[in-house]
C-alpha cells in the first residue's frame, strides 16, 4: 500500500485520523451518558458513539502499528 | 456518473442541524489533515511523471480506491439519498449494471492500452491514435466541461452547507476550494490520491452508520419492505427489475432497454471508461497488472455503495414520521424536501461527535471530487492543450510549473463559475445536457479506435464530431419541440431520465456509423503504427506464473457472479 519513495504511509495517516476521532467521539459518547442531550437521538439507548468510537481507535491503532514509519525503517 | 442537482434547488427554512464543539473540532483537524498530507508530497512531485501521473507508483488498491472516490462527491451522496427517496431502489440501477460492467470492461480489455500506450490522458490517446483534430475536439470539451461541473458541484456543496449548518455560502466556497486548491498544487495527483483514499475511509466511516441503526429501527430489511408498504402503497419502491415493463409503470418514467442499453452499455461505459477524471487515477498505477485490478476493486467496493447512499433513501421511506416532497412543496408547506433526507437521517440517529464525523464525510466527499477534476484539467491542459498548441518545445520543469499553476486557475475558475451558477441557475438546466453530449460519442471513437485496426484518422474525428453534434442536435429538437421525445425516446411517457438514455444510446450509434463509413472510405494506418495502441497489433504482456487470486480475471469473475446475484436478490 505503499511505494518506494515515500517514508511515511497514506495508511499511516489515515490511522492517525482514525485514532483521534475514535477518542474524540468515544469521549464525547462518555460525556453524554452522565450530561445527556436536550434532544436524545434515536435509538440513543444504543449509545452508538461509544462503541463506533472505539471501533476507530481500534482500527486506527492497528493501522498505526502496522505502518509507522519506525517498523518501515527497521525492515 | 455525476447526478446533479435538483440540489440546487434547496432552500430549506430553517437550518437541519447544529454542531457542537467535538464536531467542530473533528473537521477542522480533517482540513489540517489534507494540508499536512499536501506539504508533506510536495518533495515528491518535481517531475511531470510525479506531478501528472504520480509516478506511476500506486499500488492497485491505492489507484482503486482513488479511482472510485473521485466519482464518490458529496453531491453523489446527498443527490442519489434523494433519488433513492423519490424512486425508490430503482436508484441502484446507477451503482449497479450503470456502474460494474463497466468498470470491469476498463480493467480487462481497454486499460491495457492505455496504460502499454504510456499516454498522459484519454485526448492524449486519441491523438496516438487518431492524431490532433480528435485530441483537440477531446481536450477543450473535456476542459471545459471539467472546470463547469467543478464550479457547479461547488455551489452545491455550499448551498447545502447553508441549508443543513446554516454557514455562509461564501465562506463554503472559498475555505473549501482552497484547500483542495493547496493539496493539489502542492503534492500533484500523488497528493490528490492520498487524499482521495483517506477521504473514501472517512465518508464510509462517517455514513455507514446510519444504515446499521436504521436496519435496527426498521427490523431489518423485511422490516423496512413491510414499512414502506405500509407507508406508500401505491407505488413498488423495493423492487429493481419487475416495473420496467412499461414506460408508465415506474416513477422513472423509464422502459428496461433504456436502463440496459442507454445507462448500461452507452452512458456507463462513456463515463467509466473515457472520463480521464477516473480513468487518469488507474493510470499512475505501478504496473499493468495493478492498472487492471484497480478497476475490479473499485467495482467490488462500487457494489456496496448503495448500502451508504441508497439505502438512507429507503430508510426515510420507511421511518421517519413526515413525507418529504419536492422543493416547491416543501417551501409552500413549511416542510422538508427529499434533497434533505441524508442530512435528516443524519440528525435522527447520530448525536454529538458522530454528527461531525458525517459531516466530515459529506465535506470529504465534495473535496475528492473536486481534487479529481482539477488534477484532471491540469493534466489535460498541460499535455492536451498547451503543450500540443502552444509550447510543444520547452522543459519537463516547465510543464510541471504549467500544471502548478493551471490547478490554482482551475480552481480560480470554477469559484467563478460557481458565482455564475449562484446568479443564473438555470445554467444547471443545461450542463448536465452538455455533459452527456461528449461522453456517448468519445465512448464509441475510443472503442473502435482500441478494437479495430481498420478505424483511420479521419474516421475517428468525423466520428466524434458527429456523435457529438447529433446529440446536441436531439437535444435543441426536444427542446424545441418537446413531442418529439416520443422519437427520441420511443414514446410519450418517458421523462428526462430516459431522454438522457436514448439520446445518449442514438449518439453512440451515430458515431460509431459515421466513423466505420469514413474509415472504409479512406487510407488505413500501416499496422506498425498501430503497436501499443490497437488489439490485434499489440501484445498484451502475459501475468506470467502468478497464484490464481492474483489474477485480476479472477476478481472480475467473482465481482460479476456477486453483481447477478443482487439483481437476481432484488429483482
Amino acid at each position: 500500500m505503499s511505494h518506494g519513495k515515500e517514508v511515511i504511509s497514506i495508511w499511516f495517516f489515515i490511522g492517525a485520523l482514525l485514532f483521534i476521532y475514535g477518542v474524540l467521539i468515544t469521549g464525547a459518547g462518555i460525556y453524554g451518558l452522565s450530561h445527556p442531550p436536550e434532544a436524545e437521538v434515536v435509538l440513543w439507548n444504543l449509545h452508538a458513539a461509544i462503541w463506533w468510537g472505539a471501533l476507530l481507535i481500534v482500527l486506527g491503532a492497528i493501522y498505526l502499528y502496522l505502518y509507522a514509519p519506525f517498523r518501515r525503517n527497521r525492515s | 456518473m455525476p447526478v446533479i442537482p435538483s440540489l440546487l434547488l434547496l432552500q430549506a427554512p430553517a437550518r437541519l442541524i447544529s454542531l457542537g464543539s467535538v464536531d467542530i473540532a473533528i473537521i477542522a483537524i480533517y482540513f489540517v489533515t489534507v494540508l499536512l498530507i499536501g506539504f508533506y508530497l510536495k518533495g515528491q512531485s518535481g517531475t511531470g511523471e510525479d506531478f501528472f501521473l504520480a509516478g506511476r507508483e500506486m499500488t492497485a488498491w491505492i489507484a482503486g480506491l482513488s479511482f472510485l472516490s473521485a466519482n464518490l462527491g458529496s453531491l453523489e451522496l446527498m443527490g442519489w439519498a434523494a433519488a433513492s427517496y423519490q424512486y425508490g431502489i430503482l436508484a441502484t440501477h446507477w451503482y449497479w449494471i450503470g456502474a460494474i460492467p463497466a468498470m470491469l470492461f476498463l480493467g480487462l480489455v481497454m486499460m491495457p492500452f492505455y496504460y502499454i500506450s504510456k499516454t498522459h490522458s484519454v485526448p492524449g490517446y486519441l491523438q496516438l491514435r487518431f492524431g490532433e483534430p480528435s485530441r483537440a475536439l477531446s481536450a477543450v470539451s473535456f476542459a471545459f466541461m471539467t472546470v463547469l461541473m467543478s464550479g457547479i458541484n461547488m455551489y452545491s456543496m455550499a448551498l447545502v452547507m447553508k441549508v443543513v449548518l446554516g454557514w455562509d455560502i461564501n465562506f463554503s466556497i472559498w475555505v473549501s476550494s482552497l484547500t483542495v486548491a493547496v493539496y493539489v498544487a502542492l503534492g500533484g495527483l500523488r497528493s490528490a490520491i492520498f487524499n482521495e483514499v483517506l477521504q473514501f475511509v472517512l465518508i464510509w466511516l462517517g455514513a455507514l452508520l446510519i444504515p446499521i441503526l436504521g436496519l435496527i429501527e426498521a427490523g431489518g430489511w423485511d422490516g423496512l419492505q413491510k414499512r414502506i408498504a405500509q407507508n406508500f402503497a401505491a407505488q413498488d419502491y423495493t423492487h429493481l427489475w419487475r416495473t420496467f415493463g412499461s414506460f408508465s409503470d415506474n416513477p422513472m418514467g423509464i422502459h428496461w432497454t433504456g436502463i440496459v442499453l442507454g445507462l448500461g452499455w452507452v452512458i456507463s461505459f462513456g463515463y467509466w471508461t473515457t472520463d480521464f477524471l477516473v480513468v487518469q487515477r488507474v493510470l499512475a498505477a505501478r504496473d499493468l497488472r495493478s492498472a487492471k485490478m484497480a478497476p475490479v476493486i473499485g467495482a467490488g467496493f462500487k457494489m456496496l455503495v448503495p448500502f451508504i447512499v441508497i439505502l438512507p433513501g429507503l430508510l426515510g421511506l420507511g421511518v421517519l414520521p413526515m413525507k418529504l416532497t419536492g422543493e416547491g412543496a416543501a417551501v409552500a408547506s413549511g416542510g422538508h424536501s427529499y434533497n434533505e433526507v441524508l442530512p435528516l437521517m443524519l440528525a435522527r440517529y447520530c448525536g454529538p461527535g458522530l454528527l461531525g464525523l458525517g459531516i466530515t464525510a459529506l465535506i470529504a466527499g465534495f473535496m475528492s471530487g473536486m481534487a479529481g477534476n482539477v488534477s484532471a484539467f491540469a493534466t489535460v491542459w498541460t499535455y492536451d492543450i498547451y503543450r500540443a498548441f502552444m509550447n510543444k518545445d520547452a522543459g519537463d520543469a516547465h510543464y510541471v510549473g504549467m500544471g502548478r499553476w493551471c490547478t490554482i486557475v482551475g480552481v480560480l475558475v470554477s469559484i467563478g463559475a460557481a458565482y455564475l451558477v449562484m446568479q443564473f441557475q438555470s445554467i444547471m438546466d443545461y450542463v448536465q445536457a452538455l455533459f452527456s453530449f461528449f461522453i456517448a460519442p468519445l465512448f464509441g471513437t475510443v472503442l473502435l479506435g482500441m478494437l479495430w485496426k481498420r478505424a483511420t484518422p479521419a474516421g475517428g474525428f468525423w466520428g466524434l464530431l458527429a456523435g457529438t453534434v447529433s446529440s446536441i442536435g436531439m437535444w435543441a429538437w426536444v427542446k424545441a419541440d418537446p413531442s418529439a421525445l416520443r422519437i427520441i425516446a420511443l414514446s410519450p411517457d418517458a421523462r428526462d431520465m430516459a431522454e438522457n438514455m436514448y439520446r445518449g444510446l442514438w449518439s453512440w450509434i451515430i458515431c460509431v456509423a459515421v466513423t466505420c463509413i469514413v474509415s472504409m472510405m479512406t487510407t488505413p494506418l500501416p499496422e506498425k503504427s498501430l503497436v501499443g495502441l490497437v488489439y490485434g497489433c499489440t501484445e498484451i504482456p502475459a501475468e506470467g506464473a502468478i497464484p490464481l487470486h492474483h489474477r485480476p480475471a479472477f476478481w472480475a469473475a467473482i465481482v460479476i457472479v456477486v453483481f447477478f446475484i443482487l439483481n437476481l436478490y432484488f429483482w
